[in-house]
């Protein structure tokens, strides 16, 4: 299947997934499943460093964060529409990705986690201490209850008459979007963007050069692979992603304090979702963050928001010990042992 | 023909205090088949390091195909035709067998020719190296599938998928039983005959006689033999190497 075609499929079951919930017209749908397809973001994102190259990147909440406090930064500063603020939010996240792809590229393994741990911990201290974005006391933004889909911008950009705005008047009520519902669309199609993402590398020549690099970077330097290179092209696209991810997170949660973006949440579940899923495919991540992310929702309003972890901690550990491949692995092992 | 086609002039490199390669010099010429034999510990792998560029040497310099290659990457040198084979085989263990081979072909031929070759070019071009190494029929298996004779068969496969004008095969017969030794010697030969200059290291005494047209013997990081395989062989100062006095 050529990549453009799964694009269109995506967005096809994106549709369904979106009309789906607005059927079932309650907030609380959307407000969980916004959370739901975040993680699908960022485990996808880390899937491209950790599951493709095998670069455990432990730091998924800095770049994470660094997209949500790039919003917060231009709300202040000079307040742009969310798909913009997602752009620059990439941007930022994407070459700190970079840099951390340069200052990191000797090391391997646990050598490797615990610098993109150190970068966490020093990008946190640095938006501690900075005030402009509200320091320790966090941030607030207000956002509109909805938002009109065809605003001044969206008329100036396809050339919509005043006149013809009347015209379409009767039907004003389904062109204007609850807030909520505009968040959920957004990252909505940021997971149809990640997603389509990682399944195009696997299949390209991309894809080979990182599983070499996983697998022998002696070897895979030997067989002409550059893979000084391939390293930083990932850990840039994997942290884009993640900064895409966390852009437009202050409008989402209205209050962001550096203790919540920079929260150890992200960190475990970005490595926890791929890993219950299974690493090697684009599939592992999308099915280990719908899993996890809506058994987190259900815990968080069946039993208590604090449960959350404690869930995630007894899952890896029982699938890194039962099911070391996730959930696409035992599939797999499965098959192929009705195959035999 | 202009010059050699490797030339090495004045090689060292050290680990902290310990000398491995001291000064080495050493030339192959295009189409030759040269055995590089020394004890345990000679320095034969740092070598095959050091021209390759996994290692950087201190001292001397690695020319080419008429140029220098100090300071290239490695993968930069498997682009201007050098290749090698690992001693203890490296597959890619998550690429099947097929896929192993197509990594060379994506990143150093097509980078070579400046184009990307047609995936129905690449997948007869596998079946094609897989055919010459007598792994058809594994094509689609997983490199732990393999027997140790396989991987290494699949090992020089990878090497020669990067169509390289100079081959190094470092220790591909070791474990092997007598007749396997053969069957890759016998390859070797072959891929010899296409005009691929190959440098084989090996302890296998009856392979390096059989395959070289030059022997070439490395002590203690000095290079103390370089001639004839028989010759070689019957140098005093080689013999007081291999057997002692």
């Amino acid at each position: 299947m050529r990549t453009r075609v799964f694009l269109l499929i995506s967005i096809a079951v994106a549709a369904l997934v979106f009309l789906g919930a607005r059927m079932v017209n309650n907030d609380y749908v959307f407000f969980a499943g916004y959370t739901v397809l975040q993680f699908i973001v960022l485990a996808t994102a880390w899937n491209i460093l950790g599951g493709y190259t095998g670069y455990v990147n432990f730091g998924s909440a800095a770049f994470f964060a660094l997209g949500a406090y790039a919003t917060v930064f231009w709300h202040k500063f000079y307040p742009l529409p969310i798909p913009f603020l997602i752009v620059i939010g990439g941007a930022v996240s994407g070459i700190v990705g970079l840099g951390m792809g340069y200052l990191t590229l000797r090391l391997r393994g646990a050598f490797f986690a615990i610098a993109t741990l150190a970068l966490a911990v020093v990008l946190q201290t640095l938006v501690v201490n900075w005030d402009y974005v509200g320091g320790s006391r966090g941030a607030y933004i207000i956002r509109p209850n909805e938002i009109p889909l065809i605003g001044p911008y969206v008329q100036y950009l396809f050339l919509i008459q005043p006149n013809e705005i009347a015209l379409i008047g009767p039907y004003v009520q389904y062109l204007v979007l609850p807030y909520v519902q505009y968040l959920f669309l957004l990252m909505l199609a940021l997971a149809v963007i990640a997603l389509t993402i990682a399944r195009g590398i696997e299949r390209s020549q991309l894809g080979y050069g990182f599983a070499t690099i996983r697998d022998d970077e002696l070897a895979a330097e030997a067989s002409g692979v550059p893979t000084l290179r391939l390293k930083l092209v990932a850990t840039t696209i994997s942290g884009a992603l993640m900064g895409m991810a966390g852009a437009p997170f202050p409008y989402y949660i209205g209050y962001l304090q550096p203790s919540s973006a920079f929260g150890l949440e992200y960190a475990v579940n970005s490595i926890a979702m791929p890993m219950i899923g299974g690493t090697t495919s684009w599939v592992g991540p999308l099915i280990g963050a719908v899993l996890l992310g809506s058994l987190q929702q259900i815990a968080t309003v069946t039993i208590s928001s604090a449960v959350n972890l404690l869930i995630v901690g007894l899952l890896l550990v029982a699938f890194v010990i039962i099911a070391p491949n996730g959930i696409i692995g035992l599939v797999q092992g499965w098959t192929r042992g009705r195959a035999k | 023909m202009a010059g050699p086609l490797l030339e090495v002039t004045g090689l060292s490199k050290r680990f902290g205090g310990f000398v491995a390669l001291d000064g080495i010099d050493l030339t192959v010429a295009e189409g030759e088949r040269v055995g590089l034999i020394g004890p345990n510990g000679s320095g034969k792998s740092t070598l095959v390091n050091c021209i390759c560029g996994t290692l950087v040497n201190e001292t001397g310099t690695v020319r080419f195909d008429g140029k220098a290659v100090d300071g290239l990457l490695t993968h930069e040198r498997t682009r201007r035709g050098m290749a090698r084979s690992f001693q203890l085989p490296r597959p890619f263990a998550t690429l099947t067998v097929a896929d192993n081979l197509r990594v060379p072909l994506l990143y150093t031929v097509n980078a070579r020719l400046g184009r990307a070759l047609s995936p129905a070019a690449l997948d007869a071009r596998c079946a094609e190296l897989l055919q010459l190494v007598a792994l058809s029929d594994k094509a689609a298996q997983l490199p732990r599938d393999l027997t140790q004779v396989e991987m290494r068969k699949l090992e020089l496969a990878r090497a020669m998928a990067a169509e390289p004008k100079l081959l190094i095969a470092d220790e591909s017969m070791a474990g092997l039983s007598q007749s396997e030794v053969d069957d890759i010697v016998a390859l070797l030969i072959r891929l010899n005959e296409r005009g691929i200059t190959i440098v084989l290291i090996e302890h296998i005494m009856r392979a390096v006689m059989k395959f070289s047209q030059r022997l070439i013997v490395l002590v203690s990081g000095k290079k103390i033999a370089d001639g004839r395989p028989e010759a070689v062989i019957r140098d005093p100062e080689v013999e007081r190497a291999y057997l002692g006095q």
